[in-house]
Order: C-alpha cells, then structure tokens, then sequence
C-alpha cells in the first residue's frame, strides 16, 4: 500500500521517529520553559544536561552496576543536584543583571561540560542496551513497533503531563505561577522565593537528565548529542513561545512529526525544516503560537 | 560630541596613531599569519560589538556573516577567477545582505529571543554550507588563491598580505568607531539603555536596529572574506555556532561597548589558544567555557572596561 507514492511501511516509521524526536523536544521545550518562566534566563546548558543525564546512566552501569530503572531514577537526581549548585553558586548572582548574562553563563557552562567528556570520553560515543523487558517489537498495522520506542513515547509524555498537572492544578503549582508574576509579593506572603527558585532550576535541570536516560539507549551516548539537539529546541521554544505548558508539549510533538514526515518527502529539508518554520512563524505570528508578547 | 571635545580628539588621534604604528611594525616583530588571522578576528569582534555593546542585541548568530561570506568569496576567486579585493567586497556585500535578512527576521523578538532566532538562522546557513554543491561540504573550500591586488601587488608574499588585511581592519575599525560617535550611533546607544524612552521620543526603533545589524553583518562578513583569502580556506568551522559563541567571548573579555575592547578580547582568545594549542590540545574547549563563565560572574566590564575604570579611579585621586 502506498500513499503519494510513499510506502505506509516508511511513512509509518519515519512518523515514530518524528513522533520520538518530537517527545524529546517537548520535554527539553518544558524544562526550558519551567526554568524561564520563574528565572527569566535560557539555560544554554539544557542540553549538556541532557548529556549529562545519558553519560549518569552509561557510567553508572558501567562502573557502579546501576542499572536502567536505577539510571531512569538517580541520573536526574544527579542532574539536578548539579543543577542546584549551579544555581546556589553562580545563577543567583545574575538575577539583577541583564537576562542575557544568564543565556552567556549557561553557554560557557556548556562548553566546559562538553569539552571535559569530548576529553574523557571522545566524540565518536558508546552505546547503551535496551533494557531486557523492553527488547523486541511488536507487530502492529502496516509497521514493526519496537517496544523501547514505544516505551519512550508513552515515558515522555507521561513526564510531561505530570509536569503540566503540578504547574497547572496544585497548590504548589499556584504558588510558583504567582512567583513567576510577582516574586516580590509572593516573598512578602512568607514564601521562601530563592529556595523555589534553585528547586526551579534543578527540576528543569532533571527533567533535561531524565531526556538524557530516555535517548541513551537509542542515540549513541556521546558528548556532543546535546548541543546538537538544544538548538533545535530553542527554534521550537521561539516557535511555541514559552507561555504556555501545554503549548511546549504540543508544540514539541508536531514538529517532531513535521521533521519525520519531511524526511520521507523531501529528506534535504529534514535538516532546515524546524528553522523555516520558525522563520514562518516569526513573519506571521512574531509572540510564537502559544507566546504572549513580550 | 566630542569632535568639539578638543582632549577627546587629541585621544582619539593618539589611538588611531598608535594603532597604525603598532601595526606598521608588528609583522618585523611577531610571525604575520598570526597577526593576520588576530586582525581577522579582531575586526570581527569590533564588528559584533556594535550590535552586543552599542545596540543591546545579543546575537548568537554571527557565525553565519563570517563563515558565509568566507564561502562566497572563496567561490568568487577560485571558481570564477575574481580578484582578490572583489572577492573580499562581494563577501562584505553578501554579509550585509544576508544581515538584512536575519535582522529582518529577528528584530520581531527582543532579548534572548533574539539570541535564539539568530542562532537557528545561522544554524540554517550552516546546513546550507554542509548541503550545498559549491561550498564543498565536509572539506570546505579549499585552496583558495591569494591572488594579486588591483593586478599589482603579489599576496602570495606573506608581507604584502598583511599590510593589505591590516588596512582593510583599519578601514573596518574606523567605520565602526565613525559609526559609534555619529548620531546615528547616539540614537543606538540611546535605544539600549532605554528603548521606551527611544519608541517615545520619535524614532523608529526597528530600523535602526536593522541598520546596526545590516553594518555589523557586513563588516562581520568582511572580516571572514578576508580570512578565506589569507588562510586559503573557507570551512564548516567558520559558519559553526562555536564561531558565534568566540566572538561573544572576545568582546566580553576585551569589554563590551568599549571601542578597543574587541580587539584586546581577540589578541588575548587567538593568542591564548595559540600558546594553549600545543601544550593543552583539545582542553581549548573547557578553558574558553571557563574564561565565559569568569567574564560574565567577575570579569563584566572587560579588559578594556576595567583599564578605564582603573584610570577615572587614578585620575580623580
């Protein structure tokens, strides 16, 4: 069976790529976001985050015998925990200055990240097995289905929709959406404003960890598979605008899908695709789909 | 302003005295392909500082100016036999071009959005390079000739060239420095410490943005022609987002909205990593990240920043 000339087989397997890839981007869209919203500052090191969370997993099985499910667990622990230093050590002293002394600090973060493990561990990367529970495929419609990728769809988005529950329906979700308005007077409420802030940063730090897991059995763990990645998120966060949660999430996934769809049509643009749209967007709607303006 | 400040204009013949004097003798002093490639980039920060230090606008997309222009004027001169100081011109032309588009683009967004646009933008250039037929793809460009200027003057002698790159950065830093002390320059200056203020003022703020960006963009692009034609070479490194990220750091190293500050930053970067090369080798990275990391906690005003408040301090005293 064909559609446009295009066998369904390819067409339904490059749509899961697009639809895996595009669980990445809603994920590290989110934590970008997250951190904006209560931070005001672009974390450039998103995405030696995310490397860092797949090089915790790959180490930690190779010399600490922890094993996936551990990784899944204490690789964004880890994240984090770097994340809160971070913060408690060099962000907090930005937050008066200009936002993009922010944006400059977390890049050469970046560098540094990714320079040291290029040292350590070399560019070409190692690769990390599919834990046994979730090897093989399934054979559904038209397509083979590897449970891994499926596995990481379903993970990506449950992380995702657990982040919107917290922001968007509890208390303490109320309370970080009011300190991102009005910081001074939810400190005045006897709320301990920095305190959430640093958890701020190291949830988005985490969640960008927890990306990392996700990916390592499915890209090779290397030290550049971050900032390859991240500046791609940033055309979907300026496509998206980071106004809204549920705007990153979906915002992430249909540009996934665009990407794998344009792979299979004309796979020259499957490179450029996410920045033309951003381009478009920009001419059309400049605040992003889901941005208020600024 | 101060062309009527009669002790700002002695400074000012003093900088421009000592910079072509210094420049004059360097090559007899200092190995010239390295001053060469130092004047390329110093002219590509002074370019970039105009829109970090003069304008506000963070760009995070220079890369593409530098290294496209690199291309385009590798193309000029090896394919179609064009003479270098054309070849070097088109690519300033295609630079500004190229910069009115981004900046066409990206002045929609303010703040680090702009960032964001201007490094997706570059990063499209940068695919471009790596897709297109003409530009060579992994190899780049490679064995560009040097040419002779006007048809006179063989750049394959390594002094010859440099006295030709050195007048095209003086030529570029004057542009800048005229730029800065027009009004125009005021009214940017104007625009970054309080665009509201500007917007209410009268003037329209977006067209003078994309102005800073369209000259920035073509001097940029100047600075990467220039360095195709000395290193015979246009490559994937130069339009690499890790170019854009250099140029922030030597402006914010030499001082941001300083006008020698550029130029400090880059001999301090080519010269660190000239020295760095052989005894560290691919540490460079770590230590450039940790440099930004210093800049932007203890270092903000810069080399040139920090001289200047040293000396207000000194002279008050």
């Amino acid at each position: 069976m064909e559609i446009f000339g295009i066998p369904v087989q390819a067409l339904m397997g490059q749509l899961l790529l697009g639809l895996i890839n595009g669980s990445f981007y809603a994920v590290l869209s989110l934590g970008l976001a997250i951190i904006f919203g209560l931070l005001n500052i672009i974390n450039f090191a998103h995405g030696a985050q995310y490397m860092l969370g797949a090089f915790a997993a790959l180490l930690g099985l190779q010399y600490l015998g922890v094993g996936y499910w551990g990784a899944l667990l204490l690789a964004p622990v880890v994240v984090g925990v770097l994340g809160v230093v971070i913060e408690k050590t060099m962000l907090r002293h930005l937050y008066k200055l200009d936002h993009l002394y922010g944006l400059l600090l977390t890049f050469g973060l970046a560098l540094v990240a990714e320079g040291v493990f290029k040292n350590l561990f070399g560019v070409s990367g190692e690769s990390y097995a599919v834990p046994e529970i979730l090897q093989g495929g399934i054979r559904v419609p038209f397509m083979y289905l590897p449970i891994y990728r499926a596995w990481v769809v379903v993970a990506a988005l449950a992380v995702c929709l657990a982040a919107w529950y917290t922001i968007e329906r509890t208390s303490l979700g109320a309370t970080l959406r009011a300190a991102t308005q009005r910081p001074d007077l939810v400190q005045a409420l006897g709320i301990n404003v920095p305190v959430m802030i640093t958890a701020t940063y190291a949830v988005g730090a985490a969640l960008a960890g927890f990306a990392g897991v996700l990916a390592a059995p499915i890209v090779q763990v290397n030290p550049v598979m971050g900032s390859n990645l991240i500046i791609v998120v940033f055309a979907v966060v300026v496509i998206g605008g980071m106004g809204s949660i549920l705007g990153s999430i979906v915002t992430g996934l249909g540009l996934g899908i665009i990407e794998g769809l344009t792979k299979v049509f004309y796979p020259e643009a499957s490179a450029v695709v996410i920045f033309l749209i951003m381009v478009l967007v920009l001419l059309v709607k400049p605040a992003g789909l889901f941005g208020k303006q600024a | 302003m101060s062309q009527a400040n009669p002790s700002a204009n002695r400074q000012t013949l003093w900088m421009f005295g000592g910079l072509i004097a210094l420049g004059v003798v360097a090559p007899y002093l200092v190995y010239p392909t390295f001053l060469m490639k130092l004047l390329c980039f110093a002219l590509f920060a002074c370019a970039f500082n105009l829109m970090l230090g003069f304008s506000g606008l963070l760009s995070f997309g220079h890369a593409a100016f530098f290294g496209g222009s690199a291309y385009i004027t590798g193309y000029l001169c090896r394919d179609l036999g064009l003479t270098p100081e054309l070849g070097i011109l088109a690519g300033g032309v295609f630079g500004g071009a190229l910069g009115a588009v981004f900046g066409w683009v990206a002045i929609r967004r303010a703040g680090i959005y702009f960032a964001m646009i201007t490094l997706g933008l570059a990063q499209l250039v940068f695919f471009l390079a790596l897709q297109l037929k003409f530009t060579g793809g992994e190899d780049g460009l490679q064995g560009i000739p040097r040419g002779q200027l006007l048809g006179l003057l063989d750049l394959n002698d390594n002094i010859a060239m440099y006295y030709f790159v050195f007048a095209v950065f003086m030529a570029g830093f004057a542009l800048v420095f005229r730029t800065i002390h027009s009004p125009f320059g005021q009214i940017l200056k104007a625009i970054r410490d309080n665009e509201a203020r500007a917007t209410s003022l009268g003037y329209d703020i977006d067209k003078f943005k994309l102005m800073a960006f369209i000259i920035s963009a073509a001097l940029a692009g100047l600075a990467g022609s220039t360095k195709a034609i000395v290193f015979q070479l246009a490559s994937l490194s130069d339009v690499h987002w890790h170019m854009s990220g250099q140029v922030v750091l030597m402006t914010l190293l030499g001082g941001l909205g300083t006008i020698l500050g550029p130029v400090a930053g880059a001999v301090t970067i080519i010269g660190l990593e000239n020295v760095l090369a052989d005894k560290v080798g691919s540490w460079v990275m770590v230590i450039m990240g940790a440099l930004f990391v210093t800049c932007v906690l203890a270092f903000r005003r810069g080399i040139v920043g920090e001289l200047k408040a040293l000396l207000s301090r000194s002279s008050v005293r």
